[in-house]
């Protein structure tokens, strides 16, 4: 057992059920979501598209940070040149007008792309709550399959309908190839 | 993304991944090459020739640094030599990673999962090199952060207006945006080099650099939903890319620069060169490294057919830039039409016509598009092809000026040549490391081509 959590009332983490097809995984989620289960995670070696119905999952934040920071790249860009054409360095060129707009399209446009491709990234990461160099998860010695060719689920102590020997038997009654106890 | 689709060509030529794999199986292949293969002896030389063509760059940038562009073989009129030459050749490269990578993903093409993250790194290695010639260009690349609109005590700001200003914002942009969608791409196959390495070393750094991925269901939703956006993001940027870099040539008054052809057909040129590098590269590659099961045949036979469109789009532009020298009624625009094809640089352009337009009639041939050797060649061909067409339109339409008494003409020095051969070590070097560190091809995403990815669930009750 691990010395890595302070508050360590349940050194339980979870249960963690390994699956030996996607099939079964998905189903295995399906039924937990259905018997009430809310704090549980499946492992998959590659994103299954079936798990976000079959979990419930809708986080579309990515998306809403995406669109901010592309607004602040697009008005942010604009606002630069003109500010700086019209402002900082006003430079009348055969009475051109100070505020050229098709010609700020191209900066605004790489702003509105970088800015927005950033925040992309980085809210993706920040909301999956990377970079933890540490996770319960990696104590069962079998996990390292789940970035290989195995699928797994676990369902966490946290949650309120969880009970280390009910669970283990709802677990069992999935089909898995193995269940295990996941340290915290 | 999702199930791969059946196309009547998997039929034609193979599919996109040989029988017999398993999610295991590709995993321990690909990480294999990473963590289990020796050091060969081949890769030790390969590394080591391009390491010494590197320093052609080094010792090209040590004496410009000393003695300026006074080095290289531009004059005036011809003030873009040999570094907007490869500048743009670079850039034109790099375009089919980002097109490979972001606009087949938004296509739902499943082909593109074995090679995007090679493209990727192609594109990143070949941006870098193209960012280097403007910035030695401007003679004084000491002070190349004057380009960046910043508050500083001259008062002086970018002029936002100069196609210029938007080619710094645009390939900054572009290498950025490639860098992070490529990191973010290979955060799930750090996470397995890191579950499949046996050295702790490995473990920590593979670890560090997979920042404790778990491959769970609730980051994967999010992934794929960021995975989205970037290809999203980066599709229209790719193609504002290479029209930028027209737009250094359209928007200038330059016979031979000043059409409204340039933009589209600078970007079916950017990726007809891409993708040929593409293929000069992964020939070998998927040869020496056992590859042929995951870089099938169906994906050479792809990657030709994209040479060969985005080749004839590139043909239809040189008729039109001959038909628009003719069809303008300026005389300095015939003349230059009529000098391109008659001058003193005429052979540069049949040779260019030969590599760029007749080269890839070949591949309406299936037997050639399968044919691993005669491909590479034919890319080979491509490539220099299409550097001479860049030398064609920087060259020829500089070098006769509006006024006869400033004619003259360019010829490169042994200094541009060792700057640009050095490029090729540069990106040589990259390419050989990044296949020797990382993953060369996205493990996760060939998961998702296996049989053993379908979700099949079991019958309830």
């Amino acid at each position: 057992m691990s010395v890595h959590s302070i508050d360590d009332l349940n050194p339980l983490y979870g249960l963690m059920a390994e699956f030996e097809t996607a099939g079964e995984l998905v189903a295995a989620a399906r039924r937990t979501r259905e018997a009430g289960f809310r704090k549980f995670d499946a492992y998959t070696p590659f994103p299954i598209h079936e798990l976000d119905e079959a979990m419930d999952l809708h986080d579309n934040r990515v998306s809403l940070f995406t669109l901010i920071g592309g607004l602040i790249g697009c008005v942010g860009g604009f606002g630069l040149a003109s500010w700086v054409e019209a402002v900082a360095l006003p430079l009348n060129i055969g009475g051109r007008p100070l505020i050229s707009a098709p010609m700020y399209i191209p900066i605004t446009f790489e702003c509105t792309v970088l800015i927005g491709g950033l925040t992309a990234a980085i809210s993706m990461i920040m909301l999956n709550g990377l970079p933890s160099p540490y996770h319960p998860v990696f104590n069962v010695e079998r996990f390292v399959n789940a970035s290989r060719s195995k699928f797994f689920l676990c369902i966490e102590s946290d949650d309120p309908k969880f009970d280390r020997d009910q669970t283990a038997g709802f677990l069992e009654s999935l089909g898995p190839e193995e269940i295990a106890e996941v340290a915290r | 993304m999702s199930q791969p689709v059946e196309l009547p060509s998997e039929i034609e030529v193979g599919p996109v991944i040989d029988e017999g794999h398993s999610l295991a199986s590709v995993s321990d292949k690909i990480g294999g090459i990473v963590l289990k293969r020796k050091t060969t002896l081949g890769w030790i030389l390969g590394l080591l020739v391009s390491f010494s063509l590197l320093q052609g760059l080094m010792a090209g940038m040590t004496w410009l640094f000393i003695k300026g562009v006074g080095i290289w073989g531009i004059n005036i009129p011809v003030g873009w030599g040999f570094a907007i030459v490869n500048f743009v050749w670079w850039i034109g490269i790099g375009h089919a990673g980002t097109l490979i990578s972001a606009i087949l993903l938004l296509l739902n093409q499943s082909w593109r999962n074995a090679i995007n993250r090679f493209a990727e790194a192609m594109t990143l290695f070949a941006v870098m090199c193209a960012g280097m010639f403007p910035v030695l260009h401007t003679g004084r690349p000491w002070l190349a952060y004057w380009l960046l609109p910043y508050p500083n005590t001259m008062d002086l700001w970018p002029q936002f207006r100069s196609p210029l200003v938007w080619d710094v914002f645009a390939v900054s942009t572009y290498l950025t945006i490639s860098a992070v969608f490529w990191y973010v791409g290979l955060i799930p196959d750090l996470a397995t080099l890191r579950d499949s390495a046996k050295q702790r070393w490995k473990q920590v750094l593979f670890g560090a650099l997979a920042m404790g991925w778990r491959s769970s269901a609730r980051h994967w939703q999010r992934y794929e939903k960021a995975s989205l956006l970037l290809a999203g993001l980066a599709t229209p940027l790719v193609v504002s890319v290479h029209t930028v870099v027209s737009f250094d040539f359209a928007v200038s008054m330059i016979p031979g620069w000043h059409t409204t052809i340039f933009p589209p057909y600078f970007v079916a040129g950017a990726i007809y060169s891409g993708f040929a590098m593409v293929l000069t590269l992964m020939i070998p590659v998927r040869k020496f490294y056992g590859l042929e099961d995951i870089i099938t045949m169906r994906h050479l036979n792809n990657m030709a057919k994209v040479t060969l469109a985005t080749g004839l789009i590139v043909g239809y532009g040189y008729i039109m830039e001959a038909f628009f020298g003719y069809y303008s009624a300026d005389v300095y625009e015939k003349f230059m039409i009529w000098n391109r094809m008659t001058g003193p640089y005429a052979p540069f352009y049949y040779v260019l016509i030969l590599c760029n337009v007749i080269t890839p009639q070949f591949l309406w041939f299936k037997r050639i598009r399968t044919n691993p050797l005669v491909l590479w060649c034919l890319s080979i061909v491509v490539n220099i092809g299409m550097w001479l067409e860049r030398f064609v339109i920087v060259i020829t339409s500089l070098h006769r000026d509006f006024l006869p008494s400033s004619w003259s003409m360019y010829w490169p020095t042994v200094w541009d040549w060792a700057v640009f051969v050095g490029t090729i070590g540069l990106f040589l070097t990259l390419i050989f490391l990044f296949i020797r560190v990382l993953p060369m091809i996205t493990i996760f995403e060939l998961r998702m081509l296996l049989p053993g990815a379908r979700v099949k669930e079991p019958v309830a009750q």
